[in-house]
C-alpha cells in the first residue's frame, strides 16, 4: 500500500508550510494588502538575479547551524533553548581569535573555527553538566546561560582596550581569518575587470558570498553520519527515546547528557563563528536577542528534526527573511507578516493530527 | 542614607518583580494543570502591546491593561486548542505562540500607530493609578517603598487567589490532579479537557497583564525591546518556585530585587560594570538551583499528551 502523505515528516512539512502561506495570504488581504503581489514581490525578492540567492543563503546560513543544533539536542532528549547564547559566545571568540592572534589564512580560519567551536561546546556543556550533576532542568539554565552570554559579550566588547574607537563593536578580524570568497582580490582592479566582464559572478560577489554555507552543509552531513553510523549517536539516541531503558542497557546517561548539549554548543559556536569570519567581520554591543538561537529552534522543528532537514528548513527560512525584507519598500505590507508565517508554519508543525484529520475529512467527501 | 538605599532599592524590586509575578502565575496554572506553556513571552509581548495600545486609544491604562488580559486569553486559546485538542507537543506550539505573538504584536502596531514599531505614550494621568500616591510624605521612606502602581498590588492580590483557588478550592484539587494523573482523574468523573481547557486560558491572561504591567504602569508604552525575555525569565521564577504560586513569587522577588541592585548601583558611585551587574540575577539563579532545588518537582503528566480513549 502506498504510505499516506500525511504520515511522512515531509508531507505534513509540506502541508504546514503551504497552510502556513495561506494564513499569511489572509492576513494581507483582511489588512487591505494584495497577497499575490505580496508573495510575487517575495518571490522575485528570493529568485530574480543571483545576488538575492546569494543573500538568501548567507541569511540562511548562521540558521542552519544553529537548527542543526536544537535538532541534535532534541534528538538525544534535550531542549537546547541556549542556542543563541552559545551562538553569542562563538562570535564572541571567533572576534577576538580572528583579531589578536595573526596567522596564515591556511591556518588561522581553522583555528578560529576550532576556538568558537570549543567555546560554544563549553558554553553548552555547562547546562549538560548541571542536568547531569545536579538534575538543573536545561530549558531554565539554558534561559538564563543566554543572558549571561549576551552580558558577557557586551561587557568584553565594550571594554576600552578591546572596543573599536569611535564603534561598539570589537576591531574587524584579521583577512587570513575571513572566509569570505575571493574578498581581496575582488576589490583589486584584475577582480573589479573581472566582474565587469562576468555579470553573473560579478553580481554574485557584490554580496559577501563565504564558505560559511558549505561549512554548515559538511556539519549537517556529519551530525547526520554521528547519529546514523556511530556508536556515539546511537548511545545518544537511545537516552533520549527512552532513558530507563537506555541506562539499563548500560549506557552512561550522565555522560551523554553533557555530551550532547557540549555538541549542540559546538554547533552553535559554530553558526557564530561563520556569522563572524562571513559576513559581520566584528562582534558588536547587543542590546536585545538577535534570535538566531530561537529560528534555529523553528527550523530544526520545520526540518523534523533532521540533519539534512534543517539545511533545507533553514533555507526556506532565510529565504522567507530575506524576500519578506522587501514587501514594505514595494508594496508597504508590513514585514512582521514573516513572523506570523513562520509561527503558523510551526503551530501546525506541532499538530499533525490535525493535518491528518483534515485529510481523512477530504477522503470521506470523496466517498 | 542607607534607610533611604533601602527604601529605594525594595520600591524598585516590586516594580520590577510585577510583571514577572503575573507571568509566572500564569505559568503555574498551566502546568499544574498538566500543560506547559513556553509561548508566554510571546504572550506578554502581544500584552504589552495591546495594553499600550487600546490604552492610547481608549485614555485609559486600565482598559488597556483589560484587553491585554483578553487578547492573552485568546493566545491561550490557541495553544489550549493545539496542545488538548489537536495533542500538539507543548514546547513547539509554545515556540510557535513565541512567533505569533510578537509577529501579530508588531504587525497591529504598525496598522495602529501609523507604520510606527511601538505605540504613543499615554499621558501620565492615563497610566494606571497609584492608590497610595499622597499617603506618605513625598520621598519618605515608605512613600517609595509602598507608592505603587495599582498593578503592584493586584499581583500579589492574585498570588493569594491562585494559592487559594490551587490547594483550598474543588478546583483547584481538579487542576492538580489533571496535571498529576489525567487518567485517574477522568475516572473520576473530571472533564480532563474541561479543566486544562481553562488552566491555559488563564495562563494567557496572566501573561497577557503581565505584558501590560510593564507597558501602562512601568513605562507608559510599548516597544520592541520592551519585553526581552521577561516571559522566559518567568517560566524560569515558576520552575525554581517549584510550580507553586507562593514559590513563584519569591523567585519573582529575587529577580526584581537582582534588577533593582543594577539600577541602584550607580548611585553608590562604586564602580562595578553594568554589564557585569546585569548577570547577576541569572547567575544567582543557576547557583541557587544547583544548591537549593535539585531534581525538578514539576507535576507528573506535565508536558504529557492526554487523549480520551
Amino acid at each position: 500500500m502506498k504510505k499516506k502523505m500525511t504520515d511522512s515528516p515531509l508531507g505534513l512539512t509540506l502541508i504546514s508550510v503551504f497552510l502556513g502561506l495561506l494564513v499569511g495570504a489572509l492576513i494581507l488581504l483582511i489588512i487591505g494588502y494584495n497577497p499575490i503581489e505580496a508573495y510575487k514581490v517575495i518571490l522575485m525578492g528570493i529568485f530574480s538575479s543571483p545576488r538575492y540567492i546569494s543573500w538568501t543563503v548567507i541569511y540562511a546560513t548562521p540558521i542552519i547551524l544553529t537548527g542543526l543544533s536544537v535538532a541534535f539536542a532534541f534528538k538525544t532528549g534535550l531542549f537546547n533553548i541556549g542556542a543563541e547564547g552559545q551562538f553569542i559566545i562563538g562570535a564572541l571568540t571567533a572576534a577576538l581569535a580572528g583579531y589578536y592572534v595573526p596567522m596564515p589564512a591556511l591556518l588561522h580560519i581553522p583555528f578560529v573555527l576550532l576556538c568558537s567551536l570549543t567555546a560554544g561546546a563549553l558554553w553548552g556543556g555547562i547546562a549538560g553538566y548541571l542536568k547531569a550533576r545536579y538534575g538543573v532542568n536545561e530549558v531554565i539554565s539554558t534561559i538564563m546561560l543566554n543572558w549571561i552570554a549576551l552580558y558577557l559579550n557586551n561587557y568584553i566588547v565594550l571594554n576600552d582596550k578591546i572596543k573599536r574607537p569611535g564603534s561598539e563593536a570589537t576591531n574587524k578580524i584579521l583577512d587570513s581569518a575571513k572566509i569570505i570568497f575571493f574578498d581581496t582580490w575582488k576589490k583589486s582592479s584584475e577582480g573589479i575587470e573581472f566582474r565587469k566582464a562576468h555579470p553573473f559572478w560579478g553580481d554574485i560577489f557584490r554580496t559577501p558570498a563565504n564558505a560559511g554555507f558549505l561549512i554548515a552543509i559538511l556539519a549537517a552531513l556529519i551530525i547526520w553520519i554521528i547519529l546514523k553510523k556511530t556508536t556515539l549517536g546511537y548511545s545518544l539516541k537511545a537516552v533520549g527515546f527512552n532513558k530507563d531503558a537506555a541506562e539499563f542497557g548500560g549506557i552512561n546517561i550522565k555522560a551523554s547528557m553533557i555530551n550532547s548539549m557540549a555538541i549542540a554548543g559546538a554547533l552553535s559556536g559554530l553558526a557564530g563563528a561563520v556569522q563572524i569570519m562571513g559576513f559581520t567581520r566584528e562582534a558588536s554591543a547587543l542590546s536585545a536577542m538577535e534570535g538566531f538561537g530561537f529560528e534555529g529552534i523553528s527550523v530544526s522543528l520545520i526540518g523534523a528534526v533532521h540533519p539534512i532537514g534543517c539545511v533545507l528548513s533553514g533555507l526556506l527560512y532565510g529565504a522567507l527573511k530575506y524576500g519578506g525584507s522587501k514587501i514594505q519598500p514595494a508594496i508597504g505590507a508590513p514585514y512582521e507578516i514573516i513572523n506570523i508565517i513562520m509561527g503558523t508554519i510551526v503551530l501546525f508543525i506541532s499538530m499533525p493530527k490535525l493535518i491528518r484529520m483534515m485529510k481523512l475529512k477530504k477522503q470521506k467527501e470523496r466517498i | 542614607m542607607i534607610l533611604e538605599s533601602i527604601a529605594f532599592l525594595l520600591g524598585t524590586t516590586l516594580m520590577y518583580a510585577t510583571p514577572l509575578i503575573y507571568t509566572s502565575l500564569g505559568g503555574t496554572i498551566s502546568e499544574n494543570s498538566g500543560v506547559i506553556n513556553i509561548g508566554l513571552e510571546g504572550i506578554m509581548f502581544m500584552g504589552a502591546f495591546i495594553g499600550a495600545g487600546i490604552g492610547y486609544y481608549t485614555h485609559s491604562g486600565w482598559i488597556g491593561f483589560l484587553a491585554a488580559g483578553i487578547v492573552g486569553g485568546l493566545f491561550g486559546l490557541i495553544h489550549a486548542i493545539a496542545c488538548i485538542s489537536f495533542t500538539a507537543d507543548q514546547v513547539v506550539s509554545g515556540i510557535a505562540i513565541n512567533f505569533l505573538g510578537p509577529g501579530f504584536a508588531l504587525l497591529l502596531s504598525r496598522l495602529m500607530f501609523d507604520g510606527a514599531a511601538m505605540t504613543l505614550p499615554l499621558p501620565l494621568d492615563e497610566k494606571i493609578s497609584r492608590p497610595l500616591n499622597g499617603l506618605f510624605q513625598q520621598n519618605s521612606f515608605f512613600d517609595m517603598i509602598l507608592n505603587r502602581y495599582s498593578t503592584v498590588y493586584l499581583a500579589f492580590l492574585l498570588v493569594l487567589v491562585v494559592w487559594f483557588v490551587l490547594y483550598k478550592t474543588r478546583l483547584g484539587l481538579r487542576i492538580r490532579s489533571v496535571g498529576e494523573h489525567p487518567e485517574a482523574a477522568a475516572t473520576l468523573g473530571i472533564n480532563v479537557y474541561k479543566i486544562r481547557y481553562m488552566s491555559v486560558i488563564a495562563s494567557g491572561v496572566f501573561a497577557g497583564f503581565g505584558g501590560a504591567a510593564v507597558s501602562v504602569a512601568i513605562v507608559s508604552q510599548f516597544r520592541i525591546t520592551l519585553i526581552s525575555g521577561q516571559g522566559f525569565i518567568a517560566l524560569a521564577a515558576m520552575i525554581f518556585g517549584k510550580w507553586k504560586p507562593q514559590g513563584a513569587m519569591w523567585a519573582c522577588l529575587l529577580f526584581g530585587l537582582a534588577q533593582a541592585i543594577v539600577v541602584f548601583m550607580p548611585r553608590t558611585g562604586l564602580d562595578v560594570s553594568s554589564q557585569l551587574l546585569s548577570m547577576l540575577p541569572y547567575i544567582l539563579t543557576m547557583v541557587l538551583l544547583v544548591l537549593f532545588v535539585g531534581k525538578s518537582v514539576a507535576p507528573t503528566a506535565d508536558g504529557k499528551i492526554y487523549e480520551k480513549l
